[in-house]
């Protein structure tokens, strides 16, 4: 598409020598279009005042972050207080405890669930055995497709005082454990749990990488005498490995975008020293405390850093590995 | 292939381990089918573990005798239903016109869509804006906030590129059909595999979320299955209405301990049954998504 348009505005530079700018050519080809496609343009109308309205008027809203917001002079006439609200999040005694938090379970998560996935890809690949592939497949996709309530409703039941894995831990003769309130238990269930449902799903990506690998390699390796596991080191490993960093840049980019569904259910007023995060923290104060501007500032700062973790992990990937987002 | 006795060691080792993967993941949702058909005195025992004991159905009677349960059943089938068909007209209605070559300014329109998949208001003042509209509370908010995603928009626009030859609505075009007519004629009969994946993705997302229905509606008559689900499974509700009544304490406790395995069964039944052509269709529009995107 790029290449017509281009052609045709140096057609028409050539007959309208140098009078006119690149705008309004651009402007007479909209026309053109317009006329010709009306309806198409007409079709896609509700999709962008959706897009303008439910996404692009609450970036607009973000200035409140900046000012004290008071519902009745609206977002436009409340007053700038510039960083107060930031500087007021920095200084609060809850500050390092949600930064450590957030930080804490989006490393954890990255360290336990990220490689998982890889190494159950790279030991599917090995199967011979197709019907016996296909039926761990079909078993471990399926948490996939459950609810995060339906996830954490089971881990209540199951971890619950008198539930089935203190019932074993008893049997063994240890001391039932009430893992769902204990703050040092908290992460790592909530870590457990997310291999237990995204491992299978995840490992979907690397099992297409690894289709793409050249077969000759492995013969070549083969009659050099290498092993199946020298092999996969050498040969299977390489070759997914500009999928592993591509994945590992946006996996470590959103380390502070805990998302909030999963914590939220989990937490309750006993874990909370281990449990809150900045979601659950900006959802309590804003939608229940109603101090929109403070929330909204305590929002925002997350989104920055997110934002700026992503541009970093990028470049460090490209320095490493030439192989980037963008 | 080689078969040397070391490849042979790692064949069986491999799928050993791979054998007590899959019992990992299966053994707890086989636990909760087993425990909604027990009697649950044998659950808290501990004395059931494999299969069901004591077996009846009497939880799954509790399950729809539970007018909560049955109500945000039913109001969940209402978001997930009106919901999907919103997602599938407003991914299509954007899908089309972006996958014509000759639409001029597609590039900025994909653009303007994209930049929020990176960027947004954040939580309040998306919240502000759902306020100040009046939706708090209403039906569709449940259903317009997220009326269609970027991604699937890629992947509808990917698949309508791909794969619907151009000549053919060329030439429908020279025969003087109009650009929605060859839309509904032409374009959308050849995109069923297309629109099956949308249908799923959508649904699925209706039907698990709880995020948009926590911030948003406080009426419990609106409430869907989710938040029914947390509020008996997680927050424990039912548990504290035992201590309010005075019938036996053991057996209300038992009944409730049924109740919580038997309705996570009946939240999930459409997935399950739904769960062959997920695990199909879903892993296709993964690849083209990921391919693409």
């Amino acid at each position: 598409m790029e290449k017509i348009v281009e052609n045709k505005h140096s057609i028409q530079f050539e007959i309208l020598p140098a009078v006119e700018e690149v705008s309004p050519s651009k402007w007479t080809m909209l026309k053109k279009s317009f006329r010709k496609n009306w309806d198409l343009y007409l079709l896609i109308s509700p999709v962008i005042i959706y897009f303008i309205v439910f996404h692009y008027l609450p970036m607009y809203g973000i200035q409140i972050a900046f000012k004290d917001f008071i519902a009745t002079k609206g977002i436009w006439g409340s007053e700038w207080v510039g960083m107060k609200h930031f500087q007021r999040f920095f200084d609060s005694y809850y500050f390092w405890r949600l930064i450590k938090n957030t930080l804490g379970i989006g490393i954890y998560t990255l360290a336990v669930s990220f490689p998982i996935p890889i190494i159950i890809a790279l030991m599917l690949n090995e199967v011979r055995n197709d019907k016996f592939k296909k039926f761990v497949q079909t078993v471990i996709y399926a948490p996939h497709f459950l609810s995060t309530v339906v996830i954490v409703g089971m881990l209540v039941l199951f971890l619950k005082p008198d539930g089935l894995i203190n019932q074993a831990i008893t049997l063994v003769g240890g001391n039932p454990v009430d893992f769902m309130t204990e703050p040092a238990w908290f992460k790592t269930m909530y870590v457990l749990s997310d291999v237990w449902q995204t491992m299978g799903w995840s490992s979907i990506i690397y099992l297409a990488a690894l289709t793409a690998v050249d077969h000759s390699q492995h013969e070549a390796a083969m009659i050099d005498g290498a092993s199946r596991l020298q092999r996969i080191w050498h040969i299977n490993i390489p070759a997914i490995m500009p999928t592993i960093v591509i994945l590992f840049i946006l996996n470590a980019g959103s380390v502070m975008s805990v998302g909030f569904e999963k914590v939220f259910l989990m937490q309750n007023t006993l874990n909370m020293s281990a449990s809150d995060v900045i979601s659950t923290f900006v959802y309590r104060s804003g939608i229940l405390d109603a101090q929109y501007s403070f929330s909204a500032a305590v929002g925002l700062f997350n989104s920055v850093i997110n934002f700026i973790m992503l541009v970093m992990v990028n470049s460090i990937a490209k320095k490493i590995n030439h192989t980037s987002l963008w | 292939m080689q078969n040397s006795t070391s490849d042979k060691m790692f064949s069986y080792v491999n799928i050993v381990l791979l054998s007590i993967i899959a019992l990992l993941v299966l053994y707890p949702l086989y636990f909760v089918v087993s425990a909604s058909f027990s009697n649950p005195i044998y659950i808290l025992k501990g004395e059931m573990w494999l299969w069901p004991k004591g077996f009846n159905v009497e939880s799954y009677t509790k399950v729809f005798e539970n007018k909560d349960i049955v109500n945000g059943f039913l109001n969940t089938l209402k978001y997930t239903t009106i919901g999907t068909l919103i997602n599938l007209i407003m991914t299509i209605m954007a899908a089309y016109p972006l996958s014509r070559k000759d639409f001029y300014g597609r590039n900025v329109i994909m653009a303007i869509f994209v930049f929020t998949m990176f960027f947004g208001g954040g939580l309040i003042p998306t919240y502000l804006l759902i306020r100040d509209l009046g939706m708090i509370d209403s039906f569709w908010v449940m259903v317009i906030p997220n009326a269609v995603a970027v991604w699937n928009i890629i992947i509808m626009r990917t698949f309508f590129q791909e794969t619907i030859p151009l000549e053919l609505q060329e030439s429908a075009q020279i025969d003087g059909c109009g650009n929605i007519r060859i839309l509904l004629k032409i374009v959308l009969p050849l995109s069923m595999p297309v629109i099956a994946v949308m249908i799923l993705f959508y649904a699925v997302g209706h039907w698990n979320s709880y995020f948009q229905a926590l911030i948003y509606l406080s009426d419990k008559e609106k409430f869907p299955l989710q938040l029914i689900l947390r509020e008996i499974l997680i927050k424990g509700e039912m548990d504290e209405m035992i201590k309010a009544t005075s019938e036996t304490f053991l057996k209300q406790k038992l009944s409730v301990e049924g109740l919580k395995y038997a309705v996570l069964i009946v939240a999930n039944l459409p997935m399950m049954m739904l769960y062959p052509f997920l695990q199909r269709y879903f892993v296709k529009g993964f690849m083209v998504g990921s391919i693409k995107g």
